[in-house]
């Protein structure tokens, strides 16, 4: 697999791969992953370093990237020495390794595109330049839909959708936060606070209805918010103390967040195609209330794994969180059930489907092989 | 009595003349900074124009090449303030020139040497055409700000000359103006910007 993001940085894509190369792994295939990355960092033992990368000024912002003819030969080198069935590449369109692998190499290849982003002039102006690399693909991989028209648009061809998974792994343990939940119980929240499709403000006033009723009930809110005074003052006075807002949080933190509250909410009022937070909250073991939107009810399997509330209607979500606040047993029982239905989400049921993509492309083929770049090292 | 008529009107007239000619000079100054201004957007187009050739010669990897295209295409599309996509595209150039034995990887294919020759000169009149060019800004703003210039608005309508602030160093050891930079420097670039810097 190439990776065309720096290691040491955290990112989408860099867990993509992490994540899908463990579960690969597990499966007891030999995965090998090609990435930019500081000498001094520690690398897991399936990463080959491909030196430091470089920082450049990319789409607005500076990327740490790997490009150039050193690079050219090490991907080179690295292509040769493994002697690989199939070669994986991730985002071909970032100027780095995925794309100098592609380039470089002939025999199966499988790209995963993981951004949307519109058709632009740049990619118009090199296609000449890239389309050698870019044609050698044979199986394509979108993370979303988005990601898929993206994908057919730049390169062509069609692309099945396989969504991230879930390491449910990590998600099953760790230390609530200091104090919580505590004893009147606590609802969690996690994604931006000021993006009204995540539909913080239906749980907002969901707990103005649930509030005075339960005196020791706390609400725990992580997520980036431009403004998050403004969210309390949302709240009414009385309330304001017992919500909570942590601001962004870590990928730890946020597992420590899941395990701090009895039930987790997830109000979104639409735009989500699969729900990833919900799907690791239900990783976590926690009781879920959530709207019923489709790709809600979908991973709820329809409500047997979590409850379903009228979207946007906060008196019905006041209604389903207090029922389940008040009920241990119903919880228990969910947290079960949600457990059970994530692990159709699993990194390891993904990258089956992932393997499914590999045999097709090695059908009838030998194995990846180094192609002559004319005249590079 | 006659002379001190006479004096009054001599001091009239030599003030009249001082003022006029100091407005003749902002004036005059306004006009050579309009004309640096376009040489300086001049030499940004020219040097835009020969990064985009070599990003599509096929002479690079098609990572590079990608990395150029993209700062390239940032300085036409208006998305991003000018000296900010100038400065990005310069950034881009440096990452590519500054790579260890960047040249002798390209020498012996054809067009290659002078493409090179090309982009580092089309870089190094953006260098020359900014100095001037903030040189005559400096000038000119100085002149505008002389107390006389002030009370008598002698500037007239012509809008005070904004510097033009970018990264235009290909060598990568000035860590000020050159945040990114951490690779050294490849030779040849550094040695020519050194020699023509100090014309």
């Amino acid at each position: 697999m190439a990776c065309p993001y720096s290691w040491d940085v955290p990112g989408g894509v860099q867990q993509h791969i992490r994540d899908l190369a463990e579960a690969l792994i597990d499966e007891g295939h030999e995965v090998s992953v090609i990435s930019p990355a500081d000498d001094d960092t520690p690398l897991p033992p399936y990463v080959v370093g491909a030196g430091r990368a470089v920082p450049v000024p990319y789409n607005g912002s500076v990327a740490r990237l790997s490009f150039g003819f050193l690079s050219v030969s090490r991907v080179r080198r690295w292509l040769n020495q493994g002697g690989f069935d199939v070669l994986h590449v991730h985002e071909p369109g970032v100027p780095s390794l995925s794309l100098l692998a592609c380039w470089v190499a002939s025999g199966p290849i499988v790209a995963t595109v993981h951004t949307a982003i519109p058709r632009s002039r740049v990619l118009l102006m090199t296609y000449p330049v890239l389309r050698t690399a870019l044609e050698k693909i044979n199986g394509r991989i979108a993370v979303s839909e988005a990601a898929r028209t993206t994908l057919v648009e730049h390169i062509g061809g069609d692309a099945v959708v396989i969504p991230n998974g879930v390491a449910t792994h990590r998600y099953l343990k760790a230390e609530p936060l200091p104090g919580w939940p505590g004893p009147g119980g606590a609802i969690g929240f996690l994604g931006r606070l000021d993006e009204p499709r995540k539909g913080l403000a239906v749980l907002l006033r969901a707990f103005e209805i649930l509030g005075p009723d339960r005196p020791g009930l706390r609400l725990l809110v992580a997520g980036r918010a431009v403004d998050p005074e403004e969210v309390l003052y949302r709240v009414p006075a009385g309330l304001r103390d017992r919500v909570v807002l942590l601001g962004q949080v870590s990928e730890e933190d946020k597992i420590r967040v899941l395990h701090s509250v009895d039930v987790f909410c997830s109000p979104n009022t639409g735009g989500e195609s699969f729900g990833i937070v919900t799907a690791e909250a239900m990783a976590a073991g926690l009781p879920v209330v959530a709207s019923d939107i489709d790709a809600f009810r979908q991973v709820l399997r329809g409500g047997e794994a979590g409850e379903l509330f009228a979207a946007g209607d906060a008196s019905d979500l006041a209604r389903a969180a207090g029922r389940l606040l008040d009920d241990k047993a119903r919880r228990a029982e969910l947290s079960t059930a949600a457990l059970a239905a994530v692990a159709r989400y699993d990194w390891s049921v993904v990258a089956r489907d992932v393997l499914r993509v590999y045999e097709t492309v090695m059908l009838g083929r030998t194995g990846v092989a180094v192609q002559d770049t004319g005249g590079f090292p | 009595m006659i002379a001190d008529v006479i004096l009054i009107v001599a001091g009239a007239l030599f003030v009249g003349v001082y003022v006029s000619w100091r407005a003749g000079r902002i004036d005059r100054l306004h006009r050579r900074v309009d004309m640096a201004r376009i040489a300086l957007d001049l030499t940004l187009l020219r040097r835009s124009t020969v990064a985009q050739e070599l990003a599509t010669s096929g002479l690079l990897d098609p990572a590079t090449s990608l990395l150029l295209a993209g700062a390239v295409h940032g300085t036409r599309g208006g998305q991003r303030p000018r000296d900010l996509a100038e400065s990005d595209l310069t950034r881009a150039l440096r990452a590519a020139f500054s790579q260890p034995d960047f040249r002798a990887s390209l020498s012996g294919k054809e067009g290659a040497d002078e493409l090179l020759a090309e982009v580092e000169e089309a870089a190094h009149q953006v260098y020359v055409a900014r100095k001037f060019y903030n040189d005559l800004a400096a000038v000119t703003r100085e002149a505008r700000n002389r107390p006389l210039a002030r009370l008598l608005h002698l500037s007239g309508h012509a809008k005070a000359p904004e510097f033009f602030e970018m990264d235009d160093s290909l060598i990568a050891d000035q860590p000020a103006t050159a945040p990114v930079a951490e690779q050294p420097g490849g030779p040849a670039f550094g040695h020519t910007m050194e020699r023509s810097g100090h014309d």
